[in-house]
């Protein structure tokens, strides 16, 4: 099982390096390393985004409401750093993973307590988190001169070769390899989607553990929405609009089972970056970005007729390693 | 009498009738992985009659029935209809053939009307190919009223009582000229009235010239409504007659009576002091005044018929459901046991019986299905520790004799007894001191059963508390100390093993007075 997750994530890797080297022998520029570095770092929102909904996902939930709840939390920040410019950006930091924490345990409690589908828990609350913009901003733009230069500087400073925001990004990922891998809470997620009946024999609370997996949704996708504004310095209603669906795409890409209970963090990563890569290169081999939708859309498809065709093969090879086994 | 010879010569019961069998079932037998379900089996169905097949739970009733209605293809033997060999390979054949089942849990569709659901697969058309609607409509009032059912077709089936859904169950049957009528416990869920006027519809049914076979297993409505019978046990045929020629106690004998053929583990009891003390516990609608004590190293059995409530209780007990009123003490101490996890915190487990929905996590490996309950006790600060998880796995893998290439390999890979062992490996884990096994060798083949009873026997030996709910007359007698029974969600005896015979377990389930010692 291990090994073919394992394959599964080797062929997503072989994809991405092959897609690479298609481009670069027609635009050898593209694998200049600064410029490797400035599409991995573009991807880096993706990445963080799509870790939070693999938790999700992986206990048979959706999260649709990431990129409004990034947003919402993006323009709370921006305003609060024109009114405070004081505030340094550490504080700043934690105000955003708090903000988005709040609205990532809104829709775990709906979906919890309330026991409303998660997909019409987080399909409203994207629509109010959006609607909570509007209010707040009235509609307004924050745009680059309102805002602090601390506040744009601390996702762009380059350390060791690097933008912060790609640092952040590659310890997210290290955390929640941790998490995923070794905690109890990781293995609950896989519990919880593989067999919600047997995690409640085993003792598991399946809300709780479903809470959870939307409270850190909630909370990197607040992270991800003072990076985002610092950025491209800039927020108003619309940033972000439609991105909950590329995040969900790289996590299917990624070999993230929608029915849950299946996945890695590799490949949640490496479905992020394919879609990066693919995002960032067609443009430079003069792509129209009509084209670039419909590529990631088959990309899609592509992945998941593989998952499955993986799926269906493995039966056959279990029942004969079954016999073996018994 | 060997089946195949049956079918040129008519039998006894045949000539003193005057009449031939409208379908006959010779020789079937059906295997499943581990399992034979059906071994060598007859059955015949008379035109006009009321056939009462009768069976403990596991002797393959439903299994006839989906071979009668074209869900199960039998691995051998044949099926005549009128004399000619038939064969169901489709469900639609079945029906096709005038063969039609109502289930136990009857197979309707809720947001459809009265009418559509009596004439779904066959509905009158008009000449353009659509469904003509008030043909429809009409013919199901004919039919509805036909069988006295005051029934508005047009209204939606999830408007109507259990009882009503029969009658349209029983609609449909007469809407494809069924003449075979299967009925599976149909009065499972009804009130007295409505059984009465069941039985009333059973007997026009039978005026009608339908073969009836009557699946249930309560005697008093076999005795009154069932003209044949024929008893199944373990899979294999027993014997066959008019129902006035026997008695309850010829139909218990023929259920239960049995050659040893399974031998369970010699034990020696040192039964240790109260463990758990159960007062009291209800529940609005599964079981009431559950109360009873369990002794450290003691194997307490719970025999009743499926619906009983054993389950619910025990889920009940686990922290699955909670129950309206009620008290568990553990050592003399209350515990609230409101979760699962309170319970394992409490040191009670609960093997689930259904191992596939409710025991292993497929898609995990084997060692983080066993330490799933466990991981707190294989972490360190919030981290789990590989190597002890590991450790621990591998402890009660072998201890369970657990047979995998690797522990690292997928769950689902493994037979359905090694399953089983992963469950109990995973709950063993968790050091409890009640375990209940909720019945632990359904499904599994022979050999595992036996390692599945010597290890519950060591279990106990080793002052563990066992409760196990098995509706199977020879485990319950062959493992328990103490024997208690259920019926309709109520304990109706408690007694030492000593004291039980097979007769005395089913006369106690199934609500028969107690005629003969």
């Amino acid at each position: 099982m291990t090994l073919l997750l394992k394959s599964r994530e080797a062929v997503l890797f072989g994809a991405i390096i092959a897609l690479i080297v298609v481009i670069s022998t027609r635009f050898p520029a593209f694998v200049a390393p600064s410029n490797l570095a400035n599409a991995f770092n573009d991807t880096a929102p993706l990445i963080i985004l799509a870790l939070g909904q693999m938790a999700v996902i992986l206990t048979r939930c959706i999260d649709l409401s990431v990129a409004a709840n990034l947003a919402l939390t993006g323009m709370v920040v921006a305003m609060l750093n024109t009114a405070a410019p004081w505030l340094p950006a550490p504080a700043i930091i934690m105000i955003a993973i708090g903000l988005g924490a709040v609205m990532g345990s809104i829709n775990g409690f709906f979906v919890w307590k309330m026991r409303i589908p998660p997909i019409v828990v987080t399909l409203g609350t994207m629509t109010i988190f959006r609607g909570v913009i509007f209010l707040i901003s009235g509609g307004e733009w924050i745009n680059a001169h309102e805002m602090g230069e601390n506040f744009k500087a601390f996702p762009r400073a380059i350390v060791l070769g690097l933008p912060v925001m790609s640092w952040i990004a590659i310890a997210i990922v290290a955390l929640f390899y941790l998490l995923i891998t070794r905690t109890p809470v990781g293995r609950a997620f896989f519990a919880v989607g593989g067999n919600p009946d047997a995690a409640v024999y085993t003792g598991i609370n399946v809300g709780r553990t479903q809470f959870i997996a939307f409270l850190l949704s909630g909370m990197l996708a607040g992270l991800t929405g003072y990076l985002w504004v610092a950025r491209y310095a800039v927020a108003y209603v619309d940033i972000a609009a439609g991105f909950e669906l590329e995040v969900v795409a790289a996590c299917v890409i990624g070999g993230i089972s929608i029915a849950g209970g299946i996945g890695s963090v590799g490949g949640a990563v490496l479905g992020a970056v394919f879609l990066g890569v693919i995002k960032n290169a067609l443009p430079v081999v003069n792509i129209s970005p009509f084209w670039q939708l419909a590529i990631s859309g088959s990309a899609i498809i592509i992945a998941v007729a593989f998952n499955a065709q993986t799926q269906r093969s493995k039966g056959r090879v279990i029942l004969k390693k079954a016999e073996h086994a018994t | 009498m060997s089946s195949n010879a049956v079918h040129s010569e008519p039998n006894e019961s045949q000539i003193a009738d005057g009449v031939a069998p409208i379908l006959e079932l010779g020789g079937i037998t059906k295997k499943f992985p581990g399992v034979v379900a059906l071994s060598d089996v007859s059955l015949r169905l008379y035109p006009g009659q009321v056939t009462a097949l009768i069976g403990e739970n596991g002797a393959g009733k439903s299994t006839i029935v989906k071979i009668l209605t074209g869900i199960y293809q039998p691995d051998s033997g044949d099926m005549k209809l009128n004399g000619t060999i038939v064969r169901f390979p489709t469900a639609h054949h079945a029906s096709d053939a005038g063969v039609t089942a109502i289930h136990q849990e009857t197979v309707l569709f809720d947001e459809l009307s009265v009418a559509e659901n009596i004439f779904i697969g066959h509905a009158p058309k008009t000449r353009t190919g659509l469904i003509d609607l008030a043909e429809m409509n009409r013919r199901a009032q004919e039919l509805l009223t036909g069988i006295d059912a005051e029934i508005d077709p047009t209204v939606k089936l999830r408007e109507l009582g259990i009882a009503n859904k029969h009658l349209v169950a029983i609609a449909r049957a007469l809407s494809i000229d069924a003449r075979i009528v299967i009925m599976d416990e149909p009065t499972a869920a009804l009130s007295h009235k409505e059984i009465q006027e069941l039985y009333e519809l059973v007997g026009q049914l039978r005026d009608q010239g339908k073969a009836i076979l009557f699946i249930s297993h309560k005697f008093d409505e076999i005795f009154q409504i069932a003209d044949r019978y024929t008893v199944f046990r373990d899979g294999q045929f027993v014997g066959e007659g008019h129902i006035a020629d026997v008695d309850e106690n010829a139909l218990v004998q023929m259920m239960v009576g049995r050659s040893v053929d399974q031998i369970f583990p010699h034990r020696e009891t040192h039964q240790g002091e109260e463990i758990l003390r159960v007062s009291d516990y209800c529940h609005p609608t599964e079981f009431e005044d559950i109360s009873f004590t369990l002794r450290k190293g003691e194997i307490l059995g719970f025999y009743g018929l499926v619906g009983a409530g054993r389950s619910e209780f025990m889920q009940s007990l686990f922290g699955i459901t909670r129950p309206s009123k009620g008290v568990v003490r553990i050592e003399g101490e209350i515990a609230a046991i409101d979760s699962p996890a309170r319970a394992v915190a409490a040191g009670i487990v609960y093997v689930p019986e259904d191992r596939g929905k409710q025991g292993t996590i497929i898609g995990l490996p084997i060692f983080e299905n066993i330490t799933l309950p466990s991981l707190d006790r294989t972490s360190k600060r919030g981290f789990i520790r590989l190597a002890e998880e590991f450790s621990l796995a591998r402890t009660y893998a072998e201890r369970l004799d657990l047979r995998a290439a690797s522990l690292d390999q997928d769950v689902g890979n493994l037979s359905g007894g090694n399953q089983q062992k992963v469950v109990i490996a995973k709950w063993l884990a968790t050091r409890p001191r009640v375990i209940i096994l909720d019945e632990p060798t359904k499904g599994i083949d022979i050999g595992s059963k036996a390692a599945v009873h010597e290890f519950m026997a060591e279990l106990a030996a080793q002052g563990l508390a066992v409760i196990m709910v098995s509706s199977e007359i020879p485990e319950i007698l062959g493992m328990s100390d103490r024997v208690i029974v259920m019926r309709e969600g109520r304990i109706v005896a408690e007694v030492e093993n000593e004291q039980l015979t097979p007769e005395s377990l089913v006369r106690h389930a199934a609500g028969i007075a107690e005629s003969v010692h």
